[in-house]
């Protein structure tokens, strides 16, 4: 459902991954608390002890606390919890287009900091700030070496390569005179060369870092200093000091924003750099510092922060202004390498500079895994040594022998001549030096000699082996998607023949087998299916007058041109009445910002609606193809432009979407001075909300379609509306404002106004918005199963959607049985669990005498197909029911998960990772597959549209699903063969040279 | 919204966060070479990267030719290209050993190596050998109980006359067929570790090579320097350790002429030995270790010490000390005057005097004929029980139910 993607996107366990990304994620922790969400979430709102009291004008704000905040509630309940309001524009109306979702993540609860864990920033005093010279400043380096280090620290990091202090060992061996079995420079040679070239690159690679440094250090940033702002290099930015950031430009270090050109104190921002969404993200100042900031008197504050750390998605402060302390979050700290966007400017306090900023402190590489044939190869080498090791006693036993019965002829053997006689008098013993000395030496020369029985350098090889694979795989055609330009990435290149071996492929839905390119396909509105012929607008569609210029959306939508042409009627008639409220609810009742794109030809401009979820961006792109175009959307009020009439409209209140209610609502008051509220949601929740008693016939109708919709694959949405009179709307304000200026369990109150509002709903319509197959799934999911991999569909999705993605996917076929466990308790897990068992064991014995009697067919004759939601998953994966989960799992050819929290996809996957020794792919594309791709043994992120997290995260990135079948079929195949090969090869070959010299 | 490029950007995103925008423009500035990205992308390997570079110039050192390698900076015709390297499609062929395959080369090996194998093995049967051990024969009955006394002390007469009777009775000692010219004089050392560390090791190939390095003698320990630290000329345990029995030859009382010529390596004698080396204090220390040398005669013309200073492989070793260049008729009579000075007694070690008449594969070897003929009697016997296999037992080629996996169908769901 549309209404889920919001929670998909940026729920709360997702920032959490990414933040991990570095480190092995804590999962089973994190697990756990997952699961508890909705017991915590609703102990957290009542609970939580009374904040600060002193905030004077705590007033409404639209992100509250959502439910499920995980972690943090989580630490909170142990101690002492301070949940504090946030505050702002207190009489005016309430903002707009804070993003649900994002806010989501951010919690607002915070642990009181103790002094000696804080950080204390001066606002505008960057002397004092600094008393203790013990902040960073703003100077970045990235280079490793200086002149001076250069040597010792690159020798130190080479030599962290066991086989460099293996050939170290030997090399030095050889040094000893005793020893020499090689030329001393010759055994030395190989080594210093390759320690020499690695230096040279390394140096040259450090040059270049230092050279982009101090041209980063040398940008200029406006700093407020005693005569207003003036220009300052970066490099000489202090903590404490107020900085000014025009729109469009890059931040020099994190910032607590503490006013910005929007009066409510909004303001854009771009993170790509950092996580690589492109999407716009909002972060707020404080209404005090805005208030401060805009009587341009001079601030002074004191910031106590938490020490520097690398979470990026989260920030917990105090601000005391005033002497009135302000509780800081992560939606008030813009970071280092954000770019300001689609807002004048924006003025802000360093609180992080320099080296300790989340973005430096973030800069580390991808996460390596390690292939399990070279875990494999580890061990086999340890037998070798070993081995050499005993073969190396033996010769030195056999020596000691020798010598020990030769002891009386070895003064004078021809070919020994212990004693030398040159000299007159006693003879002298020469390069002799005792009995035990002798054995000692012996057998360090044997080592020396059979020192290729170990065979090191074949890590060297191994590394240059896959090189060579990843080169083929990237310049392979088959693995270049051309709609996305984008090539195939190895981003780890040391689990290429990992590729070869899987066994399990966890696949995430949307994205992933589905394009994630939302397409709204078809609408039915007050009881009309309009989903007849659907064809392309000749021309460039609709498109609106703005300032003599013309404003285009970017993307086209398909449009039926019945519903076109009624839409055009306008209000005239009841059905164009209808078909007006529906689009003006699609175009308005969401969080989509528009972002006015310029286009080589002066006079166009195209509109990109951005926001978080795709499903939004398809419903205001269809409503613009339909003539109702969003041209402009602040805190206050939206612009629409309607069939060339631009219509402003007052946001008087929004109700976000939020997990409990799936539907989200806004309060607009229309040029007609008319106040609606508009709504949409998904079927369930709002068949719940709606009027009952009219229009039986119309709910009837939409019902039905709806079922149509679904059972074409489509997301459905429902839309619904209210006109509010007078006294509603001033009931409910009073009731808004009354909730917003809570402090305990607001979020619970403005639920409870919420869905007081959300009521006796008139049905609209609904919407259909088709989740495209990606290009060749079905095939490859075929042919992936002939290969004896088992494909399992792990999606947010609810059941039935993700059952007809797996019908039209070819994952679930016609003969298979269908085990569905869907319970709300353990007990009842427990019962379903054990009696899937019996029934899929009774199938597959069956299967099994079928195969017998047919002979040759490699797959089971009845195969099952397991379908599980993520309630029942949170009883399953929480003890000891996993062991009978995992029985059932492997015994079925295909599973599909749905209604999977992020983690629990780790949770599954850790659950086949665990208990077998077969390998795991995990493959996904949005923030929310990170975790499983970072457990599963082999992480593939698709680049895709959800940002890049899951790129950043995997192992190896592509463009399509249907690219795993040249990867792992192909490639994967001649990896692990061809890999496999060398290795024995290896072996032997060094073996024969070794047994040669020991005969 | 993604740009067209999306794939491409992922290394400023990547690279953002540490490099932040300058970084960022840098990158996105530089020529894209998507190999290096990858490794870019914090994997960073030092290895990776300078083994690219490497695997690079290989790829153009066999022959790909440098604008496949340059268009990768090309973002936009990257997919273009399509060189059957990169694709992995050159042309390839891999044996698959269908039974005919299998069979016939075995019949063929076996048919090759049968032929070669007899045909060594007579070769090896035609080679007349003698082989006469001596070490203990020619000490006098009145030493044998102390023959290390005797072979040290110089009083002793060392001179011991050997005749092999020529009889047409078997007989180890006998020439019973007709030796033919050449034949080659070995003697054979046993017990002898030429090969030792300390022995090998024991001289100086610069010294012997020159004049010039007559002092480069750092290996030769301990026959490097007299005690007035006068280089020996030649040094070291090797030469020290010179062989020094002689043999004389005489059939019906007629001297048989020795040749020494051609008995050393030509290489040797032209490059390893040099002709203005002459020997210079040796055999002059201690302890007597061999032969001496005639101080007027260079280097390269001391053919026994170049024989000798090839050291062998093998504890036991036959040395060539020269040649007879008449034929050695069947039954008759051979005297071999021996003086027998060099001391094996001390490590009990064998001396033995070989005559030998070579044929096209060398002295007398019969193991190279019976290894032939034992691979190619393997190989016909294979070849045999595979074609009876065949045709009692056909099985179809390439048939999947032999495959582990369908033989075990439980198996699948392990």
């Amino acid at each position: 459902m549309a209404s889920d993607r919001p929670l998909l996107i940026s729920s709360p366990e997702t920032p959490r991954a990414v933040e991990d990304l570095p480190t092995i994620p804590i999962y089973t922790d994190l697990a756990k608390s997952g699961s508890e969400n909705p017991k915590l979430a609703s102990a957290m709102d009542s609970n939580n002890p009374l904040g600060n009291s002193a905030n004077t004008e705590p007033t409404l704000n639209s992100y509250f606390q959502r439910s499920n905040s995980s972690i943090k509630s989580r630490a909170s309940r142990g101690n002492s919890v301070r949940e504090v309001s946030f505050d702002n524009s207190g009489t005016k109306p309430p903002r707009h287009g804070s993003r649900g979702a994002e806010s989501d993540g951010f919690s607002m609860s915070q642990r009181e900091l103790s002094d000696e864990d804080a950080r204390l920033i001066y606002i505008n005093d960057p002397g004092k700030s600094n008393e203790r010279y013990e902040f960073a400043g703003n100077t970045i380096r990235t280079g490793k070496y200086s002149i001076l280090t250069f040597l010792p620290r690159n020798l130190f990091e080479q030599f962290h390569r066991l086989a460099y202090i293996y050939f170290l060992v030997i090399a030095i061996l050889n040094q000893l005179p005793q020893l020499a079995v090689f030329g001393r420079t010759a055994s030395i040679l190989p080594l210093a060369f390759v320690l020499l070239v690695t230096a040279i690159k390394d140096a040259y690679e450090d040059w270049r870092r230092h050279r982009s440094d101090r041209v980063e250090n040398n940008r200029t940033a406006l700093v407020l200093g005693d005569e207003g702002f003036h220009e300052k290099e970066w490099k000489n930015i202090c903590v404490g000091e107020i900085i000014k950031i025009s729109a469009n430009d890059t931040l020099p270090c994190d910032i607590v924003l503490l006013s910005t050109s929007d009066p409510t104190g909004v303001a854009y921002v771009q993170t790509i750099n950092l996580d690589g969404e492109s999407n716009l993200k909002t972060r707020y100042a404080r209404q005090e510092t805005i208030s401060r900031m805009s009587q341009n008197e001079r601030m002074s504050g004191l910031i106590k922060s938490e020490k520097p750390n690398r979470n990026i998605y989260g920030f917990q402060a105090n601000m005391e202004i005033d002497g009135k302390r302000l509780s800081l979050g992560p939606s008030n700290i813009v970071l280092r390498g954000c770019e300001i966007k689609n807002t004048a400017w924006a003025i802000g306090v360093a609180v992080y500079c320099g080296r300790e900023t989340k973005a430096m402190l973030n800069s580390s590489g991808a996460p390596s895994k390690r292939s399990r044939l070279e875990s494999h190869m580890n061990t086999e080498t340890i037998y070798l040594s070993g081995f050499l090791v005993s073969l190396c006693t033996i010769v030195s036993v056999l020596a000691a022998v020798w010598l020990r019965r030769h002891r009386h002829e070895l003064d004078y053997l021809p070919f020994y001549r212990r004693k030398s006689y040159v000299d007159e008098g006693d003879p002298k013993n020469y390069k002799y030096y005792g009995w035990g000395w002798e054995i000692v030496f012996t057998f360090l020369m044997s080592v020396i000699v059979f020192q290729i029985m170990i065979p090191i350098s074949l890590y060297i090889s191994m590394e240059l082996v896959r090189i060579g694979q990843a080169y083929f795989m990237i310049q392979d055609n088959k693995l270049y998607d051309e709609a996305s330009h984008s090539r195939f990435q190895c981003r780890a290149l040391n689990i290429n023949e990992d590729l070869g071996q899987v066994k399990y492929v966890f696949s995430d839905k949307t994205g992933t087998l589905t394009e994630n390119k939302m397409e709204f396909q078809c609408a039915s509105i007050w009881g009309v299916d309009y989903s007849g012929g659907t064809t392309c607008i000749p021309g460039d569609g609709f498109s609106a007058q703005v300032d003599g210029q013309v404003w285009r959306p970017k993307m086209k939508v398909k449009v039926d041109p019945e519903l076109e042409r009624l839409s055009k009627i306008g209000k005239q008639t009841e059905e164009g009445k209808h078909i007006h409220d529906f689009f003006l609810a699609l175009a308005a009742c969401n969080t989509i910002v528009p972002m006015v794109v310029e286009t080589p030809d002066p006079d166009v401009r195209l509109i990109d609606y951005q926001g978080e979820s795709p499903d939004e961006q398809a419903l205001v792109y269809a409503a613009a193809a339909y003539g109702f175009m969003l041209l402009e959307r602040t805190s206050g009020h939206i612009v629409i432009d309607i069939h060339g009439e631009r219509q402003r409209f007052d946001v008087l209140g929004l109700h976000e979407f939020d997990s409990d209610r799936k539907r989200m609502s806004v309060i607009l008051g229309c040029p007609d001075n008319t106040v609606k509220v508009f709504i949409k949601g998904a079927d369930t929740s709002m068949f719940s909300v709606i009027d009952k008693f009219s229009n039986m016939n119309i709910i009837r109708a939409t019902e039905g379609h709806l079922h149509n919709f679904s059972s074409l694959g489509l997301r459905t949405l429902v839309v619904g509306m209210r006109d509010l009179n007078s006294s509603e709307f001033d009931q409910w304000k009073l009731a808004f404002e009354n909730a917003s200026t809570t402090l305990i369990g607001r979020a619970a109150l403005l639920r409870k106004i919420a869905s007081h509002i959300e009521n006796n709903l008139t049905v609209l319509g609904a919407s259909g918005i088709e989740d495209k197959l990606q290009q060749g799934v079905p095939e490859a999911i075929e042919s992936l199963r002939m290969a004896g991999i088992k494909v399992w569909l792990l999606t947010g999705d609810k059941q039935e959607t993700a059952i007809s993605i797996g019908y039209s996917s070819k994952l679930l076929t016609g003969n298979m049985t269908q085990i569905i466990i869907n319970n709300k308790s353990k007990e009842s897990c427990k019962k379903s669990l054990e009696d899937a068992i019996v029934t899929s064991n009774k199938l597959m014995t069956q299967s099994g005498v079928a195969q017998n009697t047919e002979g040759t067919s490699g797959t089971a004759g009845t195969p099952v197909a397991l379908i599980i939601d993520g309630t029942s998953l949170v009883y399953i994966l929480d003890g000891e029911l996993e062991e009978q989960l995992f029985q059932l799992a492997r015994g079925c050819s295909v599973v599909l998960c749905c209604r999977v929290a992020p983690l629990q996809k780790a949770g599954i996957v850790a659950l086949i990772k665990k208990r077998t020794e077969d390998m795991t792919l995990a493959i996904g594309d949005g923030a929310n597959d990170v975790s499983m791709i970072q457990m599963a043994d082999v992480g593939i992120g698709i680049s895709g549209q959800e940002g890049r997290q899951a790129v950043m995260a995997s192992d190896f990135a592509m463009g399509q699903f249907r690219f795993l079948v040249p990867l792992l079929l192909v490639h994967g195949h001649w990896n692990y063969q061809r890999m496999g090969y060398m290795i024995l090869y290896n072996f032997y070959r060094n073996a024969v040279l070794v047994f040669v010299l020991f005969w | 919204m993604m740009e067209p490029n999306g794939g491409s950007s992922s290394v400023g995103a990547a690279d953002g966060a540490s490099h932040h925008a300058a970084g960022r423009k840098r990158h996105s500035k530089r020529p894209k070479y998507q190999f290096l990205e990858c490794l870019d992308d914090g994997i960073g390997v030092t290895e990776s990267n300078l083994g690219f570079t490497l695997f690079k110039n290989w790829l153009r050192s066999v022959g790909v030719k440098d604008t496949y390698l340059k268009s990768y900076s090309k973002e936009t015709e990257w997919y273009e290209e399509n060189s059957r390297f990169t694709q992995q499609e050159l042309p390839a062929c891999k044996p698959i050993l269908t039974p005919g395959w299998v069979i016939s080369t075995f019949i063929f090996v076996g048919i090759i190596f049968v032929p070669i194998g007899l045909a060594s093995l007579f070769a090896s049967e035609r080679v007349v050998e003698i082989v006469h051990r001596y070490d203990t024969d020619c000490v006098p009955a009145s030493h044998r109980d102390n023959m290390l006394a005797y072979i040290q002390s110089t009083e002793t007469n060392k001179t011991c006359t050997r005749t092999f009777f020529v009889s047409p009775v078997p007989c180890s000692t006998d020439v019973s067929k007709q030796m033919k010219s050449p034949v080659y004089i070995y003697y054979q050392l046993d017990n002898f570790y030429q090969n030792h560390r300390r022995y090998v090791k024991s001289r100086s190939d610069k010294q012997l090579q020159s004049r010039a390095s007559e002092n480069d003698t750092s290996n030769c320990d301990p026959e490097d320097v007299t005690a007035n630290n006068s280089a020996i000329v030649p040094c070291g345990l090797i030469a020290w350790s010179l062989f020094n029995d002689t043999y004389g030859f005489s059939v019906n009382n007629t001297k048989l002429g020795v040749s020494k010529k051609n008995i050393a390596w030509k290489s040797d004698q032209e490059h390893k030995f040099g002709p203005d080396v002459y020997p210079k204090n040796f055999q002059r220390g201690g302890l007597i270790g061999g032969a001496k040398l005639n101080s007027t005669i260079p280097l390269n013309q001391q053919v026994d010490l170049i024989v000798w200073m090839r050291t062998a492989a093998l504890p036991t070793f036959r040395k060539l000390y020269g040649k007879i260049e008449a034929d050695l008729e069947a039954n008759t009579e051979l005297t071999v005057v021996i003086e027998n000075n060099y001391n094996t007694y001390s490590f009990k070690g064998k001396k033995k005097l070989v005559l030998s008449t070579t044929s096209w594969i060398g002295g007398k070897n019969d193991f190279l004929g019976i290894a032939y003929i034992t691979v190619g009697g393997l190989s016909l016997f294979l070849a045999i029980s595979f074609i009876l296999i065949y045709i009692i037992k056909p099985r179809p080629l390439g048939d999947p139910s032999f495959l582990s996996w369908n033989r075990n169908p439980a198996g699948h769901f392990n």
